[in-house]
């Protein structure tokens, strides 16, 4: 049995390649992903065990989890812990680390890199083993400051030049004094780092006199553990936590391996997606060669064969195909993995260096998927062979598909349809997360309902292009016909590219009206013309709000400032606001009260009053930070929405209970102008708070280009992901067409003698690949705008300003993806019919 | 061996003429002559046969002068048009517009109704079909009452009857059959052939047929029988004992030549 089926896979080399491709880049997809994965999570962690070369144990700040500690201010590393951590028995030396913010802008005054990874720190001492400089020298005193060579290569700097940069609101122009190299996590991943000497480090951070960590290097002969027990003896007990470098860089490599499995599963459902598109094209094939070979097979259930033996046979073939596309697809994957590193090295995020990995999981996974999702495929076309009657083998007639099984089809089709819109339909009207379970069960069924009635619906879609295709004469009408006479086979092609667009139309409906809810949301709520804030998100000095508002032409400031306290036992946020000008900064439709903050008085947003049982006048006490109560009356309720929500206190009461009051800071800042947002506004609000780069000065508009910057960007990706579904959908659409030539050779040799020119048999097969590719592109579309359109619904329920934008230009340009799909996917079966020697398809039987 | 003197005839007369024709295929040792420096002239309103043993290249005689296949010498016309020097898509049009064909099988197509099968080559040349001589067609082959039917539906007869009238349909100025009875039984296959001689001798058709068989030949005007890739026969008024006789004659000498 082995053997036959061996001999039949051989035989069939060439129709059984596009299977074997589309198999093929699915397991790539899959070990690529692996490979990919583990080869970054091994480099990081290499990576970041070299960042504890200069550690045997890290001195912490203690958290403090004794019950006296009401003052709220954490313990802190001062000079005589690290004095008294140096002087511990085993202790080689010592370093006192200090780091913080830091934006530094190149020469045009633009920030380097994305703000969140803009790091500033210490250089310890003279010569910090950290850092080894490669160019110029240590930092000394407040003038001077080091950067990482490849900051300074991005912004041009170069030893001696003045630098600008800021840590948290003045621009600072220290002298770069010196050059250093690096394998700090941040740096590699395109961050940058300012170094400074630590007394100035240590100011600019705000903590004078204090250390972030103490780390501890072992001398030679004594181990970490010794060391950790020797610091834990010598030092006070609650004021520090001490932890070994090897702990330290295992707890690190957990959290890369942790998020890197994120990053894995995420790719391995695209891959997913993929693999399932494959079987279609699995189906097609296997269907097809059992189809030809009926007569073949059934001579062997004449001779003997059981129906086991003949499934076993197919099964075999697809064993066979899988493992040769399975071990291709791993050694394209683990050179898509080398290649993935290559290209995210090229775009400027520095992968650490560190050999390829690739597990035996890896190769397990590979061969594993590849051989199941090949067999699995062909097992239907399997069981239909071991079908086929000896007798067939005397027939001359081929056994065609009753109609009988279409019509079980499509009532099955039509009852897993009807129970998909159902439940979709009973999740739109439920509220949030309550219906994400049944909608996700409604769209699973309709899928499938879809998948089982496209014979059915291939009919009426197809027939309605026939006007359309009756512009190209006999070609389109034979076009046309033919994309209809093997419904099951037309279907499966349809929904392998249905799949991908489903996916890519359903995606763009939601973030399309997503960006358009949050937008209006930010746009309507907002009166502000100005929000100001940091770049990475951090606090900003007050002295920007003090700055802002003494600028002329500024008509009102509020800066908002975060704390926590409690009501009623429990913890809630509140926003500190500037009571007399948030009226003016902000537009919000008031439901109960009026809109007044001060003294004592505060605004709610409804959610927060429905949750605590508040309305008008209703009056609550608050626990401040300080352990301070004050009695709150809530003058009104506001409508809160994603930008602007919670209990809106006047800044002037908050600010006496903040503990944190030495480096207190604000989230962001409100700005009303008299001239409005104009360019000449911004250069002025700009000027005023000294032209710094990390203080982020956005208008309206720049924050909708933010929102939409974020929903492209995350688009983008989704469609770089879907894509190899849609490629391995126009091998589907390849192998359909092929396999058509193929079959009708005779048809097209007959068609060429009586006088169809190449032109028009190339036209043909190109419009029969275009109709099955657009009924399959209007299926996916379709289905995508619906449940775009329900899952928005179910999101609509907690956003107010959230409507459904259908994103027309983009749905045509999905059509005409789909168009393409279908005429690229149609060349090399089209040149084949073409160049048929005519006289031979005649002849052949 | 009695080939048809060429300038006896006047070409006006003559439907398609080969002249000096041969194909053959392959190179050196592994040469085969298929067709050997053959000349023959198919009359207008004439129905010949071609026949001859396996491999005596009657198949292929007939493909090259329909322009169907590539010859390697001489030269072949059609009506006045000469074939050796036409491209492929000019032997497309040549083929579309002057010729019809009826093969063994497979002759139609499964989607198109059997009136849409019929008019199949004026719909590729996008031409409208001539209704009074469509319907003159149509009442000669008696399918009247099956023309929305579509080939599946329709017995092997019925199928090579709509074969039969597509061919006539575009009024070509030659049609060609090969073994356009080979998948009948007799009686369909009498009926058929019946049609063929009729166009031929009410309409004025000309037509070639490749055939294996006698009775088949018997029909005709005119058997030419081939041996070896050259024609070594010729016969007029065939009968069927007639037409054996020579084939039993044919074969006896191939085997003792070869």
């Amino acid at each position: 049995m082995f053997r036959t089926a061996l001999r039949n896979v051989l035989a069939h080399k060439a129709r059984l390649l596009m299977t074997v491709l589309a198999v093929m880049l699915g397991v790539a997809f899959v070990s690529g992903t692996l490979v990919f994965t583990n080869t970054l999570s091994n480099a990081l962690q290499n990576s970041s065990a070299k960042g504890f070369d200069q550690v045997d144990v890290a001195v912490l700040p203690g958290v403090g989890d004794d019950a006296g500690d009401t003052t709220g201010q954490p313990p802190q590393l001062t000079q005589a812990l690290l004095d008294e951590s140096a002087k511990v028995p085993g202790a080689a030396s010592v370093i006192g680390v200090v780091s913080g913010f830091t934006a530094i802008a190149d020469k045009d005054g633009n920030l380097v890199g994305d703000g969140f990874q803009s790091q500033g720190g210490n250089y310890w001492s003279d010569k910090d083993a950290r850092y080894p400089l490669s160019d110029g020298a240590a930092p000394k005193g407040a003038g001077q400051v080091a950067l990482d060579a490849k900051t300074a290569e991005r912004a041009g700097y170069q030893v001696g030049d003045t630098v600008r940069l800021s840590v948290d609101g003045p621009v600072l122009s220290p002298t770069l004094s010196g050059i250093f190299t690096t394998d700090d996590g941040n740096v590699t991943a395109g961050g940058s780092l300012a170094l400074f000497d630590t007394a100035t480090a240590q100011r600019l951070y705000g903590k004078v006199g204090a250390y972030d960590e103490i780390d501890v290097k072992a001398a030679a002969g004594t181990s970490q553990a010794a060391l950790k027990a020797a610091l834990d003896k010598a030092l006070p007990r609650n004021a520090v936590e001490t932890t070994t470098a090897t702990k330290l860089a295992d707890d690190q490599a957990r959290n890369i391996a942790s998020e890197m499995s994120g990053l894995k599963q995420g790719l391995l459902v695209f891959a997913g997606i993929a693999l399932f598109v494959g079987t279609f094209i699995i189906a097609n094939t296997f269907t097809m060669l059992v189809a030809q070979r009926t007569k073949e097979l059934a001579l062997m259930r004449a001779v003997g064969a059981s129906r086991r033996q003949v499934t076993r046979s197919v099964l075999i073939e697809a064993f066979v195909v899988g493992a040769v596309a399975a071990v291709t697809g791993l050694i394209a994957g683990i050179g898509i993995g080398a290649g993935l590193k290559a290209l995210l090295g090229t775009l400027g995020a520095t992968v650490p260096d560190g050999p390829l990995v690739v597990t035996p999981g890896t190769v397990g996974a590979a061969l594993a998927v590849g051989i199941l999702i090949t067999m699995l495929a062909a097992w239907l076309p399997g069981r239909r062979a071991a079908k086929i009657p000896p007798v067939a083998a005397m027939s001359s007639v081929h056994a065609t598909a009753t109609t009988k099984s279409l019509v079980l089809r499509n009532t099955l089709g039509a009852l897993f349809s009807g129970a998909g819109i159902a439940v979709v339909l009973a999740a739109t009207s439920m509220s949030g997360s309550d219906g994400q379970a049944p909608m996700g069960i409604g769209a699973v069924l309709l899928i499938i309902g879809v998948f089982i009635l496209t014979p059915l619906l291939s009919r009426p879609l197809i027939a309605a292009a026939g006007p359309f295709m009756r512009v190209f004469g006999v070609s389109g009408k034979l076009a046309r016909q033919n994309s209809v006479r093997n419904p099951r086979r037309t279907a499966a092609t349809a929904s392998a590219l249905m799949i991908g667009l489903t996916l890519i139309t359903g995606m763009t409906v939601m973030a399309g009206s997503l960006q358009q809810a949050i937008d209006k949301m930010a746009s309507a709520s907002i009166r502000a013309d100005y929000i100001v804030s940091m770049a990475n998100g951090n606090g900003l000095s007050p002295d920007v709000a003090e700055k802002l508002a003494k600028t002329p032409g500024v008509t009102a400031v509020s800066p908002l400032t975060d704390a926590a306290v409690l009501i009623d036992d429990t913890s809630e946020w509140i926003t500190g606001v500037t009571g007399g000008a948030i009226g003016e900064l902000t537009s919000l439709t008031v439901d109960d009260g009026t809109f007044k903050v001060g003294g004592s008085q505060v605004v709610v947003d409804d959610r927060t009053a429905k949750s605590r049982g508040w309305k008008a006048d209703s009056t609550f006490t608050v626990i401040y930070d300080d352990g301070q109560k004050q009695r709150l009356t809530v003058a009104g309720v506001y409508e809160g929405n994603e930008v602007v929500s919670g209990i809106m206190l006047d800044n002037t009461q908050l600010a006496p209970h903040r503990t944190d009051a030495a480096d207190h800071t604000d989230m962001q800042v409100m700005v009303k102008t008299s001239d409005g947002a104009t360019s000449a506004t911004k250069d002025k609000l700009a000027k005023a708070l000294g032209a710094n780069p990390a203080i982020k000065i956005q208008d309206k508009k720049d924050i909708s280009n933010e929102i939409a910057q974020m929903f492209t960007l995350m688009l983008n990706m989704l469609y770089g992901l879907l894509a190899m579904a849609v490629l391995v959908a126009v091998l589907g659409v390849v192998n359909t067409l092929a396999m058509s030539v193929f079959e009708r050779s005779q048809e097209i040799g007959m068609l060429r003698a009586i006088g169809l020119d190449r032109k028009g048999i190339k036209r043909m097969v190109r419009l029969e690949s275009l109709v099955i590719s657009l009924f399959g592109g209007v299926l996916g579309i379709g289905l995508g705008v619906f449940f775009g359109w329900a899952a928005g619904e179910l999101v609509g329920t907690s956003m107010p300003t959230y409507e459904l934008v259908l994103p027309w230009a983009r749905m045509a340009l999905f059509l005409l993806l789909a168009a393409t799909v279908g005429i690229l996917a149609a060349l090399w079966p089209a040149r084949r019919a073409a160049r048929m020697n005519m006289l031979a398809a005649i002849q052949s039987e | 061996m009695t080939t048809t003197p060429l300038a006896d005839r006047p070409t006006t007369t003559v439907a398609a003429r080969a002249t000096e024709l041969s194909k053959v295929y392959g190179q050196g040792e592994t040469q085969v002559v298929a067709l050997d420096r053959v000349s023959v002239d198919f009359k207008q309103a004439e129905f010949t046969a071609i026949m001859g043993p396996s491999g005596s290249g009657k198949s292929t005689l007939m493909h090259c002068v329909a322009g169907l296949d590539s010859f390697s010498s001489g030269s072949v016309r059609i009506g006045d048009t000469e074939l050796g020097s036409l491209k492929d898509k000019q032997l497309t049009k040549l083929r579309r517009d002057k010729i019809g064909f009826i093969f063994q099988a497979f002759n139609l197509l499964p989607t198109l109704t059997a009136l849409e099968n019929i008019t199949l080559p004026m719909d590729i040349a996008g031409r409208k079909p001539d209704k009074e001589w469509l319907e003159s067609v149509i009442s000669m082959i008696g399918l009247a009452d099956r023309l929305r039917h579509r080939p599946s539906q329709l017995s092997g007869g019925q199928q090579q009857r709509v074969a039969v009238a597509r061919a006539l349909a575009s009024r070509p100025d030659i049609i060609f059959g090969d073994e356009p009875t080979g998948n009948l039984d007799s009686r369909a296959g009498a009926e058929v052939l019946g049609f063929l001689r009729n166009s031929v001798r009410e309409l004025g058709q000309t037509v070639v047929m490749v055939t294996h068989d006698p009775v088949a030949a018997a029909y005709a005007d005119r058997v030419v029988f081939l041996a070896d890739g050259r024609i070594v026969d010729e016969l007029y008024g065939p009968t069927a004992d007639g037409v054996l006789d020579r084939m039993k004659r044919l074969d006896t000498r191939t085997v003792r030549t070869s």
